[in-house]
This record gives structure tokens, sequence and C-alpha cells, in this order.
């Protein structure tokens, strides 16, 4: 289905009661939670750029061979690259698309979409927050005061020039979205799904309440008695999830809130290695690090314990005076 | 392109950035010279000023040596008065609460209209440009600085696409798309300080950057330059800007 295609709320009131939404336990492998992500989804991930993606999910769906994803994320940096060139995603929904802003240009999303095989749909950063919130209230598309007037409105004909009732102001509807499964990556949640996002919650809790099935990943899995001693803490209520994979370190080589910052060294060398060539790069690039380990342990090991202890430490140190 | 060696031209470019903004501002940063320049304001006796990410943090102090590599990584948040939703920072933003919002350009013209989304024709462009993140957001909703590299190819008569709306097509346009908020006020580049004609909103000169001659900002701008009636030269950074501002990037992660 294409992304911009807006579901009535028969459909979607219908998909939601179908799920099994009781207090249950949803813990399963990696390799079971990325069977759940289906060829040709719209898949939305949580995070932003190089925070708490679910690295390590994205990492088993291009070891499955997943094809013709439609991804959206909030703003996409080497998650995208990957996904392009693991051959998973089609299309990426997006309101930023590069590797980081001290790398400059993706090579490899410019090679992907420039050549026409792969679409890059861009979307205002908070257009992307007002799609993913109108899809988590159960209405078809919301207002807003941006994208007027710029040349992304045209090239966005999903969205639609408005004017207001009350005011008879100009405004600007962006349409719902509702991804078919949303994989976000959280700091600690219980065997039910509730979970506990640590800083920066990014678009997440409007993705997980927009999305027709949610799977997380987590550092670790705790108890639901330690769930309820910090209830303000919980970000994603259980309702909303539907698997459980604990992955520590599942957002390496990017960072992941009070635990890990970004691994600069492994990241530097991608960058390198997949600019100097967008197709021979990556595909050295996925044979080391995707398709040659056994398991997410063995890649955490590739990038080397060293930048890891380094990473930790400076995750962790948000957390100093 | 700078006359002196006492400093290059992302230090000046960040340093008459900082220079711009005041305390008790409420400033919503990109990342890069604007995230460093506010930063610097802070350091430079305005501790009064807040720092907007749109990662979601309303307060940030960043630490010197530990820039962000983004708007969305944790050393964003230290220090900050409060961590929320992106969305929700970016509502603050068409609400109304901020001041100025303060960005990078890869291209701009004469109508203050930023491009970060392709160069060339959209449906088969020569370069796909990593695209609007929250520019065209805080282009739109508020009052803008942008902080630039000055190059010809960078500044053109009319830019390939309008990511970020600065005033569109001059005098009325911008209003009249439904923008009625908010505009680009100041253009900063390492040659000149550009403001914006109050009638036809196109941009003209306010001020030269010191050691550089009106010639060399014609020569170096792609469409024919209107310069204000009182233009000045610049004050040069002084030996406190610059030291704070190396301190701030120790590794010239921003200032190369």
């Amino acid at each position: 289905m294409p992304s911009s295609d807006v579901q009535s709320y028969a459909t979607l009131r219908e998909d939601l009661a179908k799920r099994d939404r009781s207090l249950r336990e949803k813990v399963v492998s990696l390799e079971e939670a990325a069977g759940l992500v289906r060829d040709g989804m719209q898949v939305g991930i949580g995070g932003s750029t190089m925070s708490r993606t679910p690295m390590a999910l994205i990492w088993e769906l291009i070891r499955q061979g997943r094809k013709q994803l439609s991804c959206s994320r909030c703003i996409v940096s080497t998650d995208g690259d990957l996904l392009f060139g693991g051959g998973v995603a089609d299309e990426i929904v997006t309101s930023w698309f590069a590797q980081g802003i001290l790398w400059g240009l993706s090579k490899v999303m410019r090679h992907h979409v420039e050549a026409g095989d792969k679409r890059y749909q861009e979307w205002s950063h908070l257009a992307m927050g007002m799609r993913f919130r109108a899809g988590g209230m159960g209405v078809p598309f919301l207002p807003i005061r941006s994208m007027l007037g710029s040349d992304l409105m045209p090239l966005r004909p999903e969205a639609k020039e408005f004017d207001c009732p009350f005011t008879g102001e100009k405004l600007l509807l962006v349409p719902a979205l509702n991804p078919d499964v949303a994989i976000i990556h959280v700091q600690r949640c219980d065997a039910y799904g509730n979970a506990q996002i640590d800083g920066l919650q990014f678009m997440d809790i409007d993705l997980a309440l927009a999305a027709n099935s949610v799977i997380l990943t987590t550092e670790r899995i705790v108890s639901n008695d330690q769930i309820r001693r910090m209830p303000d803490h919980t970000k994603i209520p259980f309702m909303c999830v539907d698997a459980v994979v604990e992955v520590p370190y599942g957002a390496a080589p990017h960072e992941c809130y009070g635990l890990y910052e970004p691994m600069m060294k492994h990241m530097e060398a991608y960058v390198a290695q997949v600019n100097a060539d967008p197709v021979e790069g990556m595909k050295a690039y996925l044979d080391r690090f995707v398709y040659g380990p056994k398991n997410w342990t063995e890649f955490l090991s590739l990038i080397g314990m060293e930048e890891i202890v380094e990473a930790s430490r400076q995750g962790r140190s948000m957390y100093n005076d | 392109m700078t006359s002196s060696n006492r400093y290059t031209a992302s230090e000046i470019l960040t340093v008459l950035s900082a220079r711009a903004l005041e305390n008790g501002q409420l400033v919503f940063a990109g990342i890069g010279i604007p995230l460093l320049a506010a930063t610097l304001a802070q350091r430079l006796g305005r501790p009064g000023l807040t720092i907007l990410f749109e990662g979601g943090v309303i307060g940030a102090f960043v630490e010197p040596g530990k820039l962000p590599p983004s708007t969305n990584d944790q050393r964003c948040t230290k220090r900050a008065n409060m961590v929320l939703g992106s969305a929700d920072v970016l509502l603050l933003l068409q609400r109304g609460y901020v001041d100025i919002g303060f960005m990078g350009g890869a291209q701009i013209d004469q109508y203050g209209n930023l491009n970060s989304s392709f160069i060339g024709d959209p449906d088969a462009p020569k370069v796909r440009l990593p695209g609007s993140g929250g520019g065209n957001d805080i282009s739109s909703l508020t009052n803008m600085i942008v902080a630039m590299k000055h190059e010809k190819r960078r500044f053109v008569e009319q830019v390939d696409f309008i990511t970020s709306p600065g005033y569109l097509r001059g005098q009325n346009s911008r209003t009249d798309a439904g923008l009625p908020a908010g505009g680009v006020f100041r253009v900063i580049t390492e040659l000149a300080v550009f403001g914006f004609d109050a009638e036809t909103r196109r941009i003209k000169v306010l001020s030269l950057n010191p050691g550089v001659t009106a010639e060399e900002v014609q020569d170096n701008t792609g469409f024919p330059l209107t310069f204000d009636d009182g233009v000045t030269v610049t004050e040069p950074p002084t030996n406190e800007e610059l030291e704070t501002l190396r301190m701030l990037d120790p590794e010239r992660l921003f200032t190369a």
C-alpha cells in the first residue's frame, strides 16, 4: 500500500480489534521478531538520526532478505543507507536523509535516488510528526502551518491546502500515517511491552499508537514490578506492543541515551567505505558486518571491545555532574 | 576568503552569528554553526539565552569539547530545562514561543529562500540533497537568521527548489501563501551581513566583514546586490570571542 493512502476509520478500528491487547508475555527472538515484518509493509522506525535506532532489527531484516518495504522515520541516517543498500526498502518517507551532518551527503542515498531505483519521499519534520500523531489519534489528518508556499507543497500532493472554516486562514492538512508495523528500540521494558524510554523520545509514542503492530527491541527486559515502581517513566503502554526482543547494544553503532554514544570510529570507517563506492563499498560492508556474523553479539565483537567500552563510558557520562 | 589569518571563514561566521543573539531570547538552533554560535553567545555573557533543538530539547548548555554530532544526540540534553517529543518542540514554533530560528544553508536566493532538497530538476535531480529536516518548519514559523558560506553557486538569483521559505517571490507573497509570521531577517556569511528590504523583501548588504570589499561580495554572488545606504564595516573578532570558540570546539568539528 502506498504510504500516502489514508486508511478509513472502520479499517483502523477493525485491524486494532483483531489484535490481542491483553496483558501477556510477548518475548521472542530477534529472528522471530523480524519474521513479523513481511515484504511490502509500511514500517515505522523509532528513534532519530543516530539515536535509539532499532539497528539490530534492521540488520536482521537485511539478513532475512525482506523486500519492498516502505520505511518512515522522522530523520534518517545510515539506517536509511542500509535499508536501501541491503535491498530491503524501496521507499523512505522522512524529513532528512544523510549519514550525519559531520559527513555531508549520503552517496548511498544519492546513488539509489538519483538513478531512480529507490524513492525518498520528503516531508517537513513537523509534518512527519503530525502524520504519526494523526495516525495515533485515529483521525485522517491534522492541520499545520508549515510547508505552505514552499516547493515541498507541490512535491507532496498528498497534503491538502485548506481554508480554515473558523478563521479563513490557509492551513495545510497532512494525512495520517498508520504504519503496518513500528520497530522501536528502548532502554528497558517488561515482558508485556511496557516500555520506559530515557531521554529524547522523538516521535516514538505517536508512532507506537499509530502503528498496526509494534515490535520493541530493548537493552534489557525488567520485571513488571520494576515498571510499576516508576510508572511515570513508561512511555509506551503494553497494549500497543506485539513483540519484545532483548538485544543489548541493539542500537549500535548508533547511540542509546544514557548507555552509549555513537561508535564513531566504526561510523567513520563505514562512511568512508560506502561513499568511496556506494555499490561495492556497501556490498563489502554488508558481507563483513551483516551477513558475516553468526549473531548480533558477533557483530558487536567486529565493532570491537575498545570502541564499545569508550562509547559506553561517554554514554553513561550523561549522568555525571 | 578572509583577509586575516587570525581566524577561519567558519570562525568569523560563528562569531558574527553569536553577536546577533541577545540575552533572554529563545533560539531554535540547527546543528553545526548555529548550535556553536548560540553556545558561544551563552559563554560570552548571555547565559539567559535559551537554546531549543529539534530533537526535543529546551534550554541546552552544550559542554565544551562535547559538541553533539546532530541535534538528536544525548549531548544536546546536557543541563537542559526540559526534554520533550520532536513534534512538540516544533509546535512551540507554531504557537509562537520562539524568538529566533537559526539555520545553516546550502543554497539561498535574493528573497532568502533556502534549498536543501534538489540541485537540478526535482523529477530527475542532478544531486539529491538531504532535505528539509526542521528547516521548512523553522523558516515558516519564526524570524530567522541564516549562517552560511559565501560562494557564487550558493548565492543564486532563484533557488532550484524552495525547501525553506524566505520571502518567496518578494513583496507580500510570503503572507499571501499562508505564512503571516516570521521570515528571514539576517543572513551572515564570512564576507558580509545581510538584511532584507522592508517593502520589496529583497536581500541587501548591511555591513562588510573586516578587510572585505563590496566588489568581493558582489563577485561571489550570483545576482546583482543592493548595498544599504549606510553600509558599515564589522568589528573583527576579539581574542576573547576566538578563544572561547576554540575552547568549545577544540577538535574543530564545525570550525575547520
